[in-house]
């Protein structure tokens, strides 16, 4: 799974691409906890827009991420769920506890838009 | 669609091998008239027995099998799978949360959300054998609308 994510003040932002399952789990929890760690003080915006897939598994790296953040009283927001991402996230009832949008505000993988750091992992 | 097709396909316990399994039903299924948020539940309840399988059947290990045997008739789609792992003495467990906490026993709420029946078999030492079937719908007016209209004159 490749990673990119972008610092802003207050923010991190992170894109996940391709499927969220078995096979990537671990690599985007680790990918996550690591950029968490790096930036303690931020929010995280976790970018969805290039993830067509996503099943209990996958959800369980966003909502131990949650988890966590909500435990340190950061925030933590989806953008850019896809349909079918959606209809996971709604059965677990995760419209309840997270914020999402369903379209893309701006384009973490674009270059240049990096505030004070960003790059790829994994 | 005139005749029923289906397939066997075994593969290692390996976690890529999830995505494969769900791609291989997914391509099935689409020769019915699924909609397509429908094939993307017929995704996601596959990986969550591929998963159940290689996380609860053989505990991570890739040494495994797991064998797949999918069928599509002018009814149902019916996918089984079926591993030689563990088992449990209570299917009920595969509800619970796996070890690592994260995934909340949520695969089981899935495949019963997302298919029509859902049957889990499991007995200790001989494995778990997970039955998913969705009825195929009937084809919709506007797509036989469609069909009448390319018939033309």
């Amino acid at each position: 799974m490749a990673i990119s994510y972008r610092v802003e003040p207050g923010r991190l932002t992170v894109a996940l691409e391709r499927d969220l399952d078995l096979a990537s789990a671990a690599d985007a929890r680790a990918a996550l906890d690591a950029l968490l760690d790096r930036y303690p003080d931020r929010d995280l915006r976790v970018d969805l827009s290039a993830v067509s897939f996503i099943d209990s598994t996958g959800l369980g790296v966003l909502l131990g991420r949650y988890r966590r953040l909500s435990a340190a009283g950061r925030a933590m927001h989806l953008d850019g769920v896809q349909p079918a991402v959606s209809a996971v996230l709604t059965v677990a009832g995760v419209r309840q506890i997270m914020s999402w949008d369903a379209g893309v505000s701006d384009r973490t993988r674009e270059k240049g838009v990096v505030a004070d750091g960003g790059g790829q992992l994994v | 669609m005139a005749e029923a097709n289906s397939f066997k396909l075994e593969v290692r316990s390996r976690p890529d091998n999830v995505g494969l399994v769900r791609l291989a039903v997914a391509a099935l299924a689409a020769a019915a008239p699924f909609a397509v948020a429908d094939l993307e539940e017929i995704k996601v309840a596959v990986s969550e027995a591929v998963t159940n399988a290689l996380v609860h059947g053989y505990g991570g290990r890739d040494e495994g099998w797991v064998l797949v045997e999918a069928s599509l008739s002018a009814e149902w789609l019916r996918v089984v799978v079926a591993d030689r792992g563990c088992g449990m003495e209570d299917v009920g467990l595969a509800r619970q949360a796996a070890a690592d906490g994260e995934r909340l026993g949520l695969g089981v709420l899935f495949m019963e959300t997302f298919m029509d029946e859902v049957a889990i078999e499991s007995q200790p030492g001989a494995g778990t054998r997970v039955v998913l079937q969705k009825r195929v719908p009937a084809p919709s007016a506007a797509a036989l609308g469609r069909e009448a209209a390319s018939d033309g004159p």
